[in-house]
């Protein structure tokens, strides 16, 4: 990468693979859980993370050190509300299905603890500019897996991607439905979003050992 | 040379390398190996694993066996081509015809569980290096016994994978488990594919198929009819006796009573966890009846029909027997300590009555409830073991005092 230097090009990758929020930290699994049945709602989720993290790391970077350290808690969440508030109202005003479907789960972006934890760790010692990459590449790599498990679950638990019938109409019976395939009901529980979810990390976690802890 | 010499060559030659488990494997289930352990102490006993399992499989094939006539004999009766058996040994039951529906819907059932779950036993094995654990034989065999008749292959094939990997070996494999591999993979069947693990179709062969069209057969079990509170054409000798639509092994209670005996007898299922398990169900039987005969809920309400049911009723319609025989005494995932598996036992009857009543969505509730109760159990043996710590040092106090 010619435009980043080799530091601030890795605070993107890091997140995405070996650093991953989700998959290596744990963090942010309520909302994995919560919202990936359907991959459209993954994307727009993860957009929305990506937005309020972004800004929301640049803006704390920006007043980090005109915040009373006591306070600072507050103060950022003020800031992740006025953001969710604004990626919510947009939805309302230009996707008010989809905003529907997520219902609460766009509010409760504020406490996903990703956003917290990066504006706790990294945005009150950073400058502004490595924030937002930071802020980036945090987000990317919780949507990253949010958009796989989403995959995953509306593939194998209604037989659509994006809503289009990819597997043939299980009514009409056609496609492979008509050799009496059925889609998996369980995909579509939560419990089997923390299964998946499991198994990607099981995967990652093999494939460099490097990652595995005692 | 014989089939045993070969198999030894065999293993000599692939010593060291990554298929050599798989060899191994075939070599002991069939004979004994050649090698004797060398040096150290040794406890010589002969209920190792292999005894073990299949002491439990031999108290199994009964239930199997007549799996397979029941299978035959309500797919007939159905169709209305035979007259109601009339009890255990009557003549239009144990015939050839039955015998021939049950083997070629209930043999492919066998076959796939036991391939598909071996087969990712042996992977694992390979994969890890180490020998292949002979615990994947009796859930190979509780797994057809569990399920509806119709059960579509592909479906059984693709749950024990799930069953066999999420339920065991990232555990760590046999003897590591906290839940029941073979519950596990009865519960992904429940949640994945609803309409092939309840209603009234799926019990019975041919019903699935003929549904909707003027030849549609029903098949409804004792459960459902209660639940809906409609009639129950069958009578308590045929609950007994098992002549009743239900999943392939679970219906004769005679034979599962026998099963249990043998268990007990050979020490390898816990009398304690049994008989607690059926102690829970009857209690919570005895308080659906109390609250039925308080006049607390009317016959309007929607529980009312399996509320009403006498208590005792209870151990004789559903698989709450089948479950505590077979499933519940599972060594690995139940209590460990006596006093913990009363406890252990008795939650699982308590539980799986409660929610055989309450959620008319689930007419069955057993294999959640010991399910649930596999999740609990080391934290009953915690707090068992706990309390004997702590009386033991009260003692000790008393006695230095």
């Amino acid at each position: 990468m010619g435009l980043l230097s080799k530091k601030d090009s890795k605070l993107i990758l890091d997140p995405l693979a070996d650093n991953n929020p989700i998959t290596i930290q744990v963090l942010g699994i309520c909302s994995a859980l919560a919202i990936t049945a359907q991959l459209k709602a993954s994307i727009v989720m993860s957009v929305s993370v990506l937005f309020v993290l972004g800004v929301g790391n640049v803006v704390i970077s920006l007043i980090r050190n005109i915040i009373p350290s006591k306070i600072r808690i507050i103060v950022q969440l003020t800031v992740v509300a006025a953001l969710v508030i604004i990626v919510d109202l947009v939805l309302k005003a230009f996707a008010y299905e989809l905003s529907k479907e997520l219902s609460v789960f766009v509010g409760l972006i504020i406490t996903n603890c990703i956003i917290m934890g990066r504006f706790e760790a990294f945005a009150l010692g950073n400058g502004p500019w490595r924030s937002f990459l930071d802020g980036i590449g945090n987000a990317a790599g919780y949507g990253f897996i949010l958009i796989l498990v989403g995959f995953f679950r509306e593939l194998l638990g209604s037989g659509t991607l994006m809503g289009f019938k990819v597997l043939g109409d299980p009514i009409e019976k056609t496609g492979i439905y008509a050799f009496g395939y059925e889609n998996n009901g369980f995909m579509l529980l939560s419990p089997m979003a923390l299964i998946v979810v499991g198994l990607i990390i099981w995967v990652q976690r093999s494939k460099n050992k490097a990652l595995i802890e005692d | 040379m014989g089939l045993k010499s070969n198999l030894h060559s065999l293993k000599e030659k692939y010593k060291g390398t990554k298929m050599a488990p798989a060899f191994n494997a075939i070599h002991t289930f069939l004979y004994l190996p050649n090698e004797t352990t060398q040096g150290g102490t040794h406890v010589k006993a002969a209920d190792d694993l292999k005894r073990t399992m299949n002491t439990v499989i031999m108290a199994m094939v009964p239930c199997l066996i007549f799996g397979m006539f029941n299978a035959g004999y309500q797919h007939h009766l159905a169709l209305g081509t035979i007259e109601a058996s009339q009890g255990f040994l009557g003549n239009t039951f144990w015939t050839w015809d039955n015998l021939v529906i049950g083997l070629w819907k209930v043999l492919p059932l066998l076959v796939v569980s036991y391939g598909v779950g071996l087969l990712i036993e042996f992977i694992f094995a390979v994969i890890k290096g180490h020998e292949v654990e002979e615990g994947y034989l009796v859930t190979g065999m509780l797994v057809p016994l569990i399920v509806p008749v119709d059960l579509p292959l592909w479906m059984l094939a693709v749950a024990v994978a799930f069953g066999v990997v999420i339920g065991k070996e990232v555990f760590g494999g046999t003897g590591m488990n906290i839940l029941n591999p073979a519950l596990t993979i009865r519960a992904f069947l429940f949640f994945a594919y609803p309409t092939w693990m309840s209603g009234d179709k799926v019990w019975v062969h041919g019903a699935v198929e003929r549904a909707g069209t003027a030849d549609a057969i029903s098949g409804e079990t004792i459960l459902g009819s209660y639940a809906q509170s409609q009639d129950v054409v069958y009578n308590y000798a045929d609950m007994f006796f098992g002549l009743i639509p239900g999943s392939i092994g679970e219906t004769s209670k005679l034979l599962i009573v026998f099963g249990a005996l043998f268990l007990i007898f050979t020490k390898v299922g816990s009398w304690r966890i049994i008989l607690s398990t059926l102690i829970g169900a009857l209690a919570m039987g005895l308080i659906f009846n109390g609250v039925v005969d308080a006049g607390i809920i009317s016959s309007s309400s929607k529980f009312y029909g399996l509320m009403s049911v006498p208590f005792w009723q209870h151990l004789i319609i559903g698989s709450i027997l089948f479950g505590a025989v077979y499933m519940a005494t599972d060594p690995v995932t139940a209590a460990q300590t006596n006093k913990g598996k009363w406890i252990y036992g008795f939650l699982i009857g308590f539980i799986s009555i409660m929610i055989r009543v309450f959620n008319p969505a689930y007419p069955e509730g057993v294999f959640l409830a010991i399910l649930l109760m596999n999740v609990f159990a080391p934290t009953i043996d915690h707090y068992v073991v706990q309390g004997n710590v702590k009386k033991r040092m009260n003692r000790l106090k008393v006695k230095t005092a």
